[in-house]
This record gives structure tokens, sequence and C-alpha cells, in this order.
């Protein structure tokens, strides 16, 4: 019994950092209609800043900073939210998927410097030697792993909260009426351009801020934490919960994060040996298939955005 | 030197993939992260119909040395350019333009990214995650001069002639025939060429069938070059698309020149950089192509 | 009592469904005869060749080709049934040689393309020195001329026009207005749309004034050169009743 309430511990824990993950997502497509094409960049950016700065010193790599915690986290955001703010400043203006194969690309050359910049990050060893913070404190059993929940789960609302009320905002009308007629907007003097990059930094940011709560978790991060299916679970995460609704985010994350282990399980369990090697291309023509599946049959995702009807009688 | 030889004839294989890239994207308006995987798909039907080929007719299996090319080979890829063809077009069908229907550009962005993943492991779990190659027989390097040390394998000058023919063969349609003129003009403004009497959902087909084509010898040329893998699409993704940034999106000379520039550009890279930040240097040809001249060298904004 | 080609009746059309910038529009032209659609900025005359052409979607409302409805039909399919569209701006491919565009226009007249390339450079002798060079490179007056070429390549029935004068100076608009002049003689229909009022009611046969999206005024042109309610509607002052 303790098994299985300690495995949903953890299963919840990991569930809402990268729920975390798709709220800042959400702001980025669902408010604001830019695609990321590499939110592992981001995510990989707050892990590895987080760890970078909260570690004590290793051989041969930058660190030894050891600054305390909520610094190293922050640090972590404020690495996503300056990749992000260098990456949008470039190609925001330009066409939509220029910013896709760009933020693509960056996912790319970010996996690619952090496994081989062994001065960086250690290269394929990771960064290794952190010290979860009050481990002191709490020890390491279960009392630690739920302490941890609860933290990250604070978080998660105080995240669900900032977003719900910047949605509400002055500012949030502003994403919405870009996001519908760019030209009106900038006949009345907003910039459109600007106010889409506060939107990418700061979602991105909130994408850092997963990373450096994941890379704290475990205590660890590498390059293998950074490859490239994080990005589509997250993305099939957010359209299966809703694009444009927080709640459907999170909702999502569960079932998309619940269908992966739970196919993971499965299949390590009832599939023959010799398709154990496969286990993982069987999981990527899965969560393929989901994401094709729910934008042919409902792109608006399970829970949809509640309609905001604008001027023009579109609905979204 | 060396690096520069590689680079043309990696550049070879990219450019052609970027044709059909450019095309697509300018067309249909949407950055198709799955075309990538229609270089395996080619390389891999070629594979299957092959060993069908050499099975049927022994005869073909004879090589045309001083290349590993067989006739069966040579056969097969011109029949998996039309499978490719065929799939491209299928996909398109099934689930981009239902997509297109549903939603916004940006949806058939998010499903490139589904299809892409679906393809690329599929591929896997029907053709296995090992290596494969079309012929078991070590190709010796030709040596094209001894100081600098140039070598250069007889399948590699192979793949380079064979993708200019097709390039020149594709400038020909553009520049003479009246269906080339129609698939430029519905790049240039689909609503004109549709009042002129271009039928624009054949032309879109067309477009699919030239871009599955082109992607499937590509493919090809690079099982010839290096080796078969089920991921072999998901490490050109990235340097497809910079050939088409870099050519611009919509010029088909642009994507032609693109591809040799990301081809020579990672080759040369190589002598400054580790080998393991190689995937990287398509990345950094698109921060400069977006610094420098957001739209390419040949490209302009869509009418 | 000469017939109709094109009839349009309770055309309601615009690019959003919920706004429309006709509303019930009806106009007719008639076979071998020069119809011209005047009326202030915004009037919709634009709007209305488009809705025609395909190319803006018609809500309410019909529009009959000889008696056959051809509403919203794809561009293309409208080339096919004789009509061709000189839009406004954008109106050649720029990209593509002047033989090249001839040549993609011919593509619908089925066999005999270079016999009819030859009339039509016949017909337009100013283009046939620069047929390789890119239509890109052409003047206003010029890309104008390869329009109407372009338009003329499947020997069409009927001819929209979408504002021909604008950009031209003044002798490159009487040049166009004159060939329409000389079309319609040969029994090709037009209805053109124009902001030159003076140009335009000097050649047409029929002409309707649209306001606001909606019917004002028709008559013979003659009658409505010296008639004051052109400049009353133009300036705003009249407005036709709502049925």
């Amino acid at each position: 019994m303790i098994g299985l309430i300690s495995y949903l511990v953890f299963f919840a824990t990991v569930a809402s950092i990268l729920a975390i993950a798709v709220l800042g997502l959400n702001l980025q497509w669902g408010n604001t209609g830019l695609f990321n094409g590499g939110v592992v960049a981001f995510f990989g950016a707050g892990a590895y800043g987080t760890l970078i700065l909260g570690s004590p010193a290793l051989e041969g790599q930058l660190g030894g900073f050891e600054l305390a915690y909520p610094l190293a986290l922050t640090g972590g955001m404020v690495a996503a939210a300056l990749l992000a703010w260098a990456v949008g400043a470039l190609t925001l203006r330009l066409r939509h998927d220029y910013l896709a194969i760009a933020t693509f690309g960056v996912a790319v050359a970010f996996e690619s410097l952090m496994r081989n910049a062994e001065w960086l990050a250690g290269g394929a060893k990771g960064i290794r030697g952190f010290e979860r913070p009050l481990r002191a404190a709490l020890g390491d059993g279960f009392l630690y792993n739920l302490a941890f929940l609860g933290f990250v789960l604070c978080l998660l609302v105080a995240v669900y909260l900032f977003l719900e009320r910047l949605v509400g905002s002055p500012f949030g009308r502003l994403l919405r009426a870009i996001r519908e007629d760019e030209d009106a907007a900038r006949s009345l003097g907003k910039r459109p351009a600007r106010v889409r990059l506060v939107a990418f930094v700061t979602g991105s940011a909130i994408m850092g801020l997963a990373g450096g709560l994941y890379a704290s978790f475990y205590a660890f991060v590498s390059p293998q934490d950074i490859l490239p299916v994080l990005t589509f679970q997250i993305w099939a995460m957010l359209i299966v919960g809703g694009a444009g609704n927080n709640r459907g985010a999170i909702m999502g994350t569960l079932l998309i994060w619940g269908a992966w282990t739970g196919s993971g399980w499965a299949l390590s369990r009832f599939a023959p040996i010799e398709a154990q090697l496969y286990t993982g291309s069987i999981q990527f023509v899965m969560i393929g298939a989901v994401i094709v599946g729910m934008l042919l049959w409902r792109p608006q995702g399970l829970f949809p955005e509640r309609l905001v009807v604008s001027q023009s009688g579109r609905s979204n | 030197m060396q690096n520069l030889v590689d680079g043309i004839l990696t550049g070879s294989y990219i450019s052609l993939a970027a044709i059909g890239l450019t095309l697509v994207m300018h067309i249909l308006r949407f950055a198709n992260f799955s075309h990538a995987e229609l270089l395996s798909v080619g390389a891999y039907a070629a594979l299957v119909f092959d060993k069908a080929f050499a099975a049927v007719f022994p005869i073909a299996a004879t090589k045309l040395a001083p290349l590993s090319l067989t006739l069966a080979l040579l056969a097969a890829i011109v029949v998996s350019m039309a499978f490719t063809g065929a799939t491209a077009i299928l996909i398109d069908r099934l689930v981009f333009r239902r997509v297109r229907e549903k939603g916004n550009e940006l949806s058939m962005v998010f499903a490139s990214f589904g299809m892409a993943l679906v393809m690329r492991n599929l591929i896997a779990l029907g053709f296995g995650l090992h290596s494969q190659l079309y012929s078991r027989d070590i190709a010796f390097a030709v040596i094209l001069s001894r100081d600098p040390l140039i070598l250069v394998k007889p399948d590699q000058v192979f793949v380079l002639g064979a993708a200019l023919v097709l390039m020149a063969a594709l400038h020909l349609v553009l520049t003479r025939t009246t269906f080339g003129f129609a698939l430029r003009a519905v790049a240039e403004n689909p609503a004109l060429a549709q009042v002129n009497g271009v039928d624009l959902g054949r032309m879109i087909a067309a477009t699919w069938v030239i871009a599955g084509m082109l992607a499937a010898a590509a493919g090809v040329f690079y099982g010839l070059s290096y080796q078969l893998i089920p991921i072999m699409g998901r490490d050109l993704v990235l340097p497809v698309f910079a050939a088409t940034i870099v050519g611009g999106i919509g010029s088909v000379y642009g994507a032609v020149l693109g591809g040799f520039i990301v081809g020579i550009a990672s080759n040369l890279a190589l002598l400054v950089l580790p080998s393991g930040y190689s995937p990287a240097v398509p990345f950094l040809l698109i921060l400069a192509v977006l610094i420098l001249r957001p739209n390419g060298l040949f490209g302009e904004a869509r009418a | 009592m000469t017939d109709t080609i094109l009839e349009t009746r309770g055309l309601t059309a615009g690019y959003v469904p919920d706004l429309p910038i006709l509303c019930d529009v009806a106009i007719r032209a008639a076979r071998g005869r020069i119809t011209v659609v005047i009326g202030p900025n915004g009037a919709g005359k634009s709007t209305l060749i488009k809705a025609i052409a395909g190319l803006v979607p018609v809500s309410a409302g019909t529009v009959t080709l000889e008696g056959r409805e051809i509403t919203g039909l794809r561009p293309d399919r409208m080339a096919a049934q004789g009509i061709a569209y000189v839009p406004q701006t954008d109106n050649i491919f720029r990209t593509l040689t002047i033989r090249q565009n001839l040549e993609l226009a011919l593509r619908r007249a089925g066999p005999g393309a270079s016999a009819r390339l030859a009339a039509l450079l016949d017909r337009f002798p100013a283009l046939a020195p620069k047929l390789g060079d890119k239509a890109g490179t052409l003047s206003g007056g010029q890309r104008q001329f390869l329009a109407v070429a372009m338009a003329l390549a499947a020997d069409p029935r009927l001819i929209l026009m979408d504002e021909p004068s604008a950009g031209l100076s003044p002798r490159a608009t009487r040049e166009v207005l004159e060939m329409a002049q000389a079309l319609a003689a040969q029994g090709v229909t037009i209805l053109l749309v124009e902001q030159n009022v003076k140009a335009a009611l000097g050649i047409a046969d029929h002409c309707y004034i649209l306001a606001e999206g909606r019917n004002q005024v028709d008559g013979p042109a003659r009658a409505l050169l010296d008639d004051p309610v052109v400049g009353e509607i133009y300036l705003g002052g009249r407005r036709a009743e709502t049925a």
C-alpha cells in the first residue's frame, strides 16, 4: 500500500511539474498564438541553470556557486527567459512558422551544446552533486517526497492563478486583440511584436521554472533529460487538454502523462522480450497518433476555451 | 579541401529535399516537419523494391562497376520516387487537408510534428532499429588528388550527378512547360492562377508529388552515401529547413543554393568545431539568415 | 432586344459572412455591350466584380450566365465558362516572362495555342518585342495590356474588368478603354467598374451607380452623363430607398 501511495506521490509530482510547463506553453500558444517548437530548450535552460547555480563545485565544470535554492530556481528561470528573449526578438516579427523552425533549432543546438560542452554542463555526465533543498531537515524518504509534492503543487497553483489573472487583465485583453486583429491593434498604438515578445518570454520563464523543479527533484540533469520527445509530450498535453484553457491544460497533462507512464509500464510488463527494444517506438507512434487524431477530431481539445466572442462575431 | 568536397556531396541531397520543402512551405504556407520523413520512406521503399527486383530478375542484381549500384536498385529508385510521391499525396488527403479545413495553418505544423513521429517509428517497427545498407560490398574510395588529399567514393559521384540531373530536369519543367508555369503561378499568386484557369487542387497534388519524388531520391542518395537508419529523417529536419530558409522560402533555385551552402558549411565546420556540434550548424545558419536577411537569398513575401 | 449575358439578383456578399459589403445588388450586362458600374469609394464596386468572379464569398442572391446559375463557382471553373477577369492590381505574374504569362493563359484555350498566341500578339504589338522579359519589368500601362491579353486568351464571352484605368496615364487609359470598345464591337460582353467616371461613361452603353453596397440608379450612359444625380450620389446627398 505504501508502495502504491509512494508511486502516486512520485507520479503526481512529475505530472505537476510538467503541468507548469504546459501552462507556460498555453500562454504562448493558447493566448498569443505562438508556436514554440523547442519547448525542451527552455525547460532545459531552467533545469541546467538551476543546477549550475545551486550545486557545489564540480571538477572541470562551471559551477560551485551553491546559491540558496530560491535564488538558484529563479536563476534557472532567468536563463530560460534570456534564451527566449534572444530567439523571440529575432523571429517574432517574421512569418509564424519561422518561429516554429527557429525554436526547434534552438532545442537541437541546446542539446548539442549540453552534450558536448563539458566545461559548461558536464557533457554526457551531466550535473551531479546537487543537494536537494531542506534535505537535512526532512531526510530522503517518503516524507521528503510528500513535502516536495506540496511545494510543487503550491507553485502550480501560483502559476495558474497568475496566468488566470493575466488573461483577465488589460494585458490579456491586449493579447486577444492582437491575436484576432493585429492591424486594428496596431492602429491603436499597441506594438504587437513587443507584446508577443513579453508573452513568449514569460511563458518560457514558466517552462524554465518547471525545468528547474524537475532537475531539483531528481537532483541530477543530463542531456538525456532534454531530448525532443519532451517537446512532443508537452504539446500533446496541451492539444488534448485544450489550448487557451488553463484548467484544460492541467487535465491534459494528467491524461497524457498517465497514458505515457501507463503504456510504458504495460509494454514492459506484457510485451514479449524481443519487443522490449521497441517500446519507445510504440509509445512514439501512440503520441504522434494522439496529436494527429486530436487535431482531426477535436482540435479545440477535450476542455475547450470558454468562447470569448469578439467584435466580428467569430468565436475561437 | 576534403571537407569542401564532402560538403558538396552532402549538399546535393539536402538540395533535393529542400526543393520539395520550399514548394510545400510556400504554396501551402506551412512548415512541414514531416518532410524529412519522406526521405526515409523513399530510402526504405527503394530497399524493398531493390530486394524484390533482384529476387525476381537475378540478372538485374549485377553491379554497374565501379558503382555499388545495380540495375535493380536503379529501377527501385524510380519506383520508390513514384511510391513516395503517392504517399505524400495520401498523407495530405488524409491528414493535412482535413486539418487545413478545420483549423489554421499552424495546426498543420502540429499535425506534421505528429506525423513525423508516426512515420519515423512505424519505419523503426517495420524495419528494425539497426542500420542497413543497399549493398554489402565495400566501396573503395577513389583518390581524386594526392595533395591536398581528396578521396571520393564512386557512389558519391553518382549521387551528385544524379542530383544535378534531377534538378536540371525540374528546371526544364519549370521554364519550358505550361505545367511548370502553372506551378510557379500558383506559388506567386494562387487567386490569379485560378482566374487564369489553373486548378488549384491539382497543382497542390502535383506539388506533393514533386516533393515526394525528390525526397525519395534524396533519401536513397543519403542511404548510398552513408546508411539507412530509421532516425535518418530526424537528423535531416533541421538541415533541410535551414536550406529553405537560407535560399528563401518559395525559391527553387534558392533551395538548391541553400542546400549546398548548408552541406558545405556543416562539413567545413568540422575543421573548427568538434563533430558533436554538427547538428547545431544548420541552426547557426538559420540564425545568421534571420539576423542579416530574413527573406533568404531569393525569397520574397507572398502576394 | 439585346439579350442579357450576365445577371445578378439580390446579390449579398462580403469577406466576412456577418459583414456584407454588397446588399441585394442587381445588375445586368447585355451581349456585346459595355456595362459600367461606378460609385463613390467604398461602394463595393470591386467587391461586386470579385463576387461575380468567384473570389469573394456570396451569402445571398444569384449570379447567372445566360440563364445558368454560376454563383460561387470556383474561379478556375468560371474561366472554363468563358468568363475572363482582369483584376485591378497583381493582375499578371511578375516572376514569369511575358511569353510564359501568355502561354499559361492560353493553357485553358485548348489546342492551337501557337496560332492564338500569334493572334494575341497581333492585337497587342507592344508586347511582341518583350516576350522574353519578366512581366515585373513592364510599365503600368504595359502590364494592363498584358493582363487584358491574358484575359482574351481563351476567347471569353464576358470580360470583367476592375478599374482598368487605375494607375494609368490618360493616354494609356484611353488605349485600354478603346480596346474594350473594339472588343465589344466584336461581340464580347464587357462589364467594368471604374473610378474615372467621365472616361467610363464615355465608352459605356449602360451604367449602374452603386453606393454603400446597394444599387442607386442605372440607365443608358448617355443619359447619366448629363444627369446631376450622379454628382449627388457621389457627394452623398442622394441615396436610393432600400426596399
